[in-house]
């Protein structure tokens, strides 16, 4: 145990000592987690609208207002013709054009019918899909205020059957997508600092020589692993408590459920990338070689995670490959305490599956190291 | 054998594939003894040398150190050896200080002994004022004579220096030599591998091995006669040329 | 003239020497078979994976079922909602606690909730009420949910009025312009492609020189006859060539694999390609200019570069909908222009004159980050 402390207190000066590193391990993630979670939204605004008015009719005018009045879209200019839209959209210039034929109003009003055509650059093809929906809102919105004023009122009985959707959004009403991102972020920055510093830490000492002078020494095994890698515990730890209060408190994300439930579960979740981290470096002779690997490793996990993109929608197959990805679980885990208020209860299974993870990692990080070759 | 023989060493062998890295030596080494350990680069002293301190695990053969056998207890050698690389393993993002505290604290010396310990080593060294510095910026002899104080630390009944002089002039090469000396008649067991060939004259007993095999062992006086030659030096190239 | 014959002779021993340099460099990649599996393994199994699996098309969403109405409309609603794709009916729920419940665990996005005598209410008031409860935590999970049901409830609705006839109907033509069908595919083949170009060229570059500072072999290469800048030169080439390759490979994965289209032209792909990947390698360079250890490259390398390059070039999140100053600060990642200059080629068809600017882009910041890390290394040198 006192062996175990001497390293530790190594390990901590090493760490403290590095002036270049001190930024990047505590300023950038906190950088990351109030500059990302701006950036990370699905939400679908400032859509670049153009349009062509071949009628210049009043009704044209007054559909283009609407366009206008909507929060989702700006209007980038009036058109001349339809290949100056398509041009447009290829420099990349709007997302949307929009072609009122010359009789727009005429033969609304006689036909009781027309087609509009709407171009979208549909590249996103998410963000296309919900351009399209506010379009067709505007659009039959704006059918129902014609209908209003050119026909006669209807007996109830040969009326319209109507059924409603009436939609609610629990714990996040707003639907702020910063709610969202933030708890996601924080599990990014934990996994990413403590597993490349341990990862390295290890190459490092082989790369410079001193693991052989580690070696020669009778210290056993478990009292090396142990006392490298608990300051890159506590590292994660104290990421994990300050991006959790940046959270709450520059973004407000809610705090339903209990933080010594996700504590607890960081706690074993660290434990897993260190392991894991500790396992590359064995197997591995350079930092060049350690950072590699464990690069491979994370931008599969992350992009994999669920934190961007929902699990659902992958393919059954890569469903099943996120069960051995650890970052899925903490998200999962931090997003259902933190938004939903989840107990211990609620997260078991979670908790269960990452602490198994733990263990055979670091069980296989604990045969893989050899002091002799 | 009793204390006479603090390492013995028979038949050891390491293989890589089908290369004979260290092919069957067989030697001992006294108790106090400066024992050379000479050959050209990639003659196999280093293996052999990882394979005594416990790094290392021999393909076959025997060999106790300290009384322990390398196959079964290479731990409880560890407890009794002390090492120096050519590489001078300290680590030099730590002061002096730490690394004392660090290297002692690991070989399980007490905190109140790492620090009389590091006084009376410092003062030792003649660097007292020098214990907050980092060893990344100290020169290279003291750095060197710090890295051979620290594999003493615990006080170890062997000492295994690899190449410890590499690099360094002869002023320091000398006072480092004086250090050796002063440990050996302390006790202390010095096993010390080097390709110069004035400081193999220093040595009680040296070996010289040749691609995996000990091809001469005795007092450098000694050898001098067999070859009829005037130095170590013509020993080796005599040996290395295979006549 | 001896003196011109003898400067000849320099230069082309120095031509000899330098090039020496570079086949060593390819030595080290090409010795090292472990970083070399994961070189080019690596963008293939990435480019695999996540054209599979990384997609924002929402379908197979859990929903759980709580239905007052037990009904004739009820249970044809429901029929709908399992016969979609989108919707996989993992639960029904008997009363409000168990909604929360369900919620807290996990296993369910929304909940539908059908109103009491629900057909009866349709016939006698011509209107009905379905309440779609969502977990908003996951926002666009929510809001596509909702959309989708509205869509079904929409087309249930239309059959119920078939007989009357809807007049004064504007109705949208909508053409989806380069993807029509709507697959993400084509927003993350160029995402991928980009990340992985940015990271192998910018980190392993700034690591392996960063290394040989560290070990000390810098200073051996800075003494020789070589000159800094062929130094520098020699570590980054065979990266150039090792990225390309990659470039290759994503693109020939995303055009048989995930049909990417390749309207425009190879060429112009190709060069501009070969563009981004020397931005990158400078920006690789400046990073070992300003560190001295690898673990403080890797740090900058990858805090600085693989969340940003992720999060703000437009790879996933579109741009338009941050914040006015990340949209600023996103012009400033070389990827962003990168990535619009791929779908550009890749799926508008686009030349350069539509390009024109953000080639001019790249190429400045590729001078800029040059320029950069020269003045570094002289400042180190002296």
């Amino acid at each position: 145990m006192k062996t175990i402390l001497f390293i530790i207190q190594k390990e901590f000066k090493q760490i403290f000592r590095n002036k270049a590193m001190l930024p990047i391990i505590f300023v950038l993630p906190i950088m990351q987690i109030v500059i990302l979670s701006f950036a990370a939204t699905f939400e679908v605004t400032n859509i670049e609208l153009a349009y062509i008015d071949n009628d210049k009719s009043t009704y044209s005018r007054e559909l283009i207002s609407k366009f206008k009045a909507s929060n989702y879209f700006t209007i980038n200019g009036e058109l001349s013709s339809a290949k100056q839209g398509f041009d447009a959209m290829q420099k990349g210039e709007i997302d949307v054009f929009i072609e009122i034929p010359s009789n727009f109003e005429r033969q609304l009003i006689k036909e009781k019918e027309i087609a509009l055509s709407i171009q979208i650059d549909a590249i996103n093809g998410a963000s296309a899909g919900v351009e399209n929906a506010y379009i067709n809102q505007i659009i039959q919105k704006f059918n129902a205020k014609i209908r209003a004023e050119l026909m006669p009122v209807i007996p109830k009985s040969k009326g319209l059957k109507r059924l409603e959707l009436t939609p609610s959004y629990w714990y996040n009403e707003t639907l702020d997508y910063k709610t969202f991102m933030v708890p996601g972020i924080i599990v990014l920055l934990v996994t990413m600092v403590t597993f490349f510093l341990s990862g390295m830490n290890i190459v490092r000492e082989k790369e410079i020589g001193t693991l052989e002078q580690i070696n020669v020494t009778p210290i056993k095994k478990y009292q090396f692993i142990i006392g490298k890698l608990f300051p890159f515990w506590v590292l994660g730890i104290f990421i994990l408590f300050f991006g959790m209060n940046i959270g709450r408190f520059l973004f407000e994300v809610p705090l339903l459920g209990n933080p010594f439930v996700i504590l607890l579960f960081a706690s074993i979740y660290i434990l897993v990338f260190l392991g894991m981290g500790f396992l590359i470096s064995n197997f591995t002779d350079t930092q060049q070689q350690a950072m590699f690997i464990a690069w491979f490793f994370v931008v599969i996990f992350i992009l994999m995670s669920g934190l961007f993109t929902p699990i659902e929608s992958m393919p059954s197959w890569a469903q099943k490959l996120t069960e051995f990805n650890p970052i899925r679980y903490f998200i999962e885990v931090i997003r259902m305490v933190m938004l939903k208020g989840s107990g211990f209860q609620d997260i078991l299974p979670q908790l269960i599956k990452i602490t198994v993870y733990a263990i055979v990692m670091n069980i296989l990080a604990v045969v893989s190291y050899r002091k002799v070759s | 054998m009793k204390d006479q023989n603090i390492i013995q060493v028979k038949n050891l062998t390491k293989k890589y594939g089908d290369f004979f890295a260290v092919n069957e030596i067989s030697f001992h080494v006294k108790k106090g003894e400066i024992f050379g350990f000479l050959g050209a680069n990639g003659a196999g002293k280093t293996t052999a040398m990882k394979m005594l301190i416990g790094i290392s695990k021999p393909t076959y053969g025997e060999a106790t150190v300290a009384g322990f056998d390398v196959f079964k207890n290479p731990e409880k050698i560890k407890k009794n050896i002390g090492y120096m690389s050519q590489k001078f393993a300290l680590y030099d993002d730590l002061t002096v200080n730490e690394n004392i505290i660090f290297f002692g604290g690991i070989y399980g010396l007490k905190r109140k002994i790492i620090k009389h310990k590091t006084k009376e080593l410092l003062s030792y060294l003649g660097i007292e004022e020098l214990g907050k510095t980092l060893v990344g910026s100290l020169p290279l002899g003291v750095k060197q004579k710090l890295a051979f104080s620290i594999a003493l630390i615990h006080e170890p009944k062997i000492v295994f220096l690899d190449e410890p002089t590499g690099g360094v002039d002869p002023i320091t090469r000398r006072q480092f030599w004086e250090m050796i000396y002063e440990k050996a008649h302390q006790g202390t067991t010095i096993f010390v591998t080097t390709h110069y060939m004035d400081e193999a004259e220093y040595c009680d007993r040296v070996s010289i091995m040749v691609t995996g095999k000990i091809e001469a062992l005795d007092t450098p006086k000694k050898l001098k006669e067999i070859y009829k030659v005037d130095s170590m030096n013509e020993v080796f190239l005599k040996l290395a040329r295979g006549e | 003239m001896p003196y011109m014959v003898q400067k000849t002779n320099r230069k082309e021993f120095k031509m000899k020497k330098f090039k020496g340099f570079i086949k060593k460099e390819f030595y080290h990649i090409f010795r090292d078979k472990r970083s070399l599996f994961i070189l080019f393994g690596m963008p293939i199994a990435q480019i695999l994976l996540f054209g599979y699996a990384v997609t924002n098309e929402i379908n197979n969403v859990n929903i759980a079922i709580f239905d007052k109405a037990n009904d004739a409309q009820s249970e044809k609603i429901i029929q709908n909602i399992s016969a979609s794709n989108y919707f996989n009916i993992e639960q029904i729920i008997y009363n409000e606690a168990d909604i929360e419940k369900s919620f807290k665990k996990g296993k369910v996005k929304a909940v539908l909730v059908f109103e009491p005598k629900l057909a009866k209410k349709l016939t006698k008031d011509n209107k009905a009420n379905i309440q779609v409860i969502t977990d908003a935590t996951e926002p666009n999970t929510a809001t596509t949910i909702i959309n989708y049901v509205s869509v079904i409830l929409q087309k249930i609705q239309m059959n119920l009025n078939k007989d009357i006839k809807m007049p004064y109907q504007i109705k949208a033509q909508t053409r989806m312009l380069y993807n029509p069908e709507l697959k993400s595919v084509f927003m993350f083949v160029p995402g991928v492609m980009t990340i992985i170009l940015m990271l192998v060229s910018a980190m392993m570059t700034s690591i392996s020189i960063t290394r040989e500072k560290e070990i000390g072999t810098m200073e051996i290469l800075l003494v020789s006859p070589l000159k800094p800048f062929q130094v520098i030169l020699g570590k980054v080439f065979p990266y150039i060539f090792l990225s390309i390759f990659n470039a290759l490979v994503i693109v020939v994965i995303g055009y048989f694999v995930f049909r990417m289209p390749l309207e425009g032209s190879y060429f112009l792909l190709g060069l501009e390609s070969v563009l981004f990947i020397v931005s990158a390698l400078s920006l690789g360079v400046l990073i070992s200019t300003i560190s001295n250890t690898q673990q403080t490259a890797m740090m900058i390398s990858l805090m600085g570069l693989l969340l940003p390059v992720i999060l703000l070039s437009g790879f996933i999140f579109p741009i338009e909908s941050m914040p006015r100053p990340l949209q600023i600060f996103s012009n400033i990642i070389p990827a962003t222009w990168y990535i619009i200059i791929l779908k550009g080629i890749m799926l508008k068809g686009v030349g350069i004159a539509y390009l024109w600017k953000e080639t001019l882009v790249l190429i400045g910041m590729t001078i800029f980050f040059i320029a950069l890390s020269i003045r570094n290394y002289k400042i180190r040198l002296e």
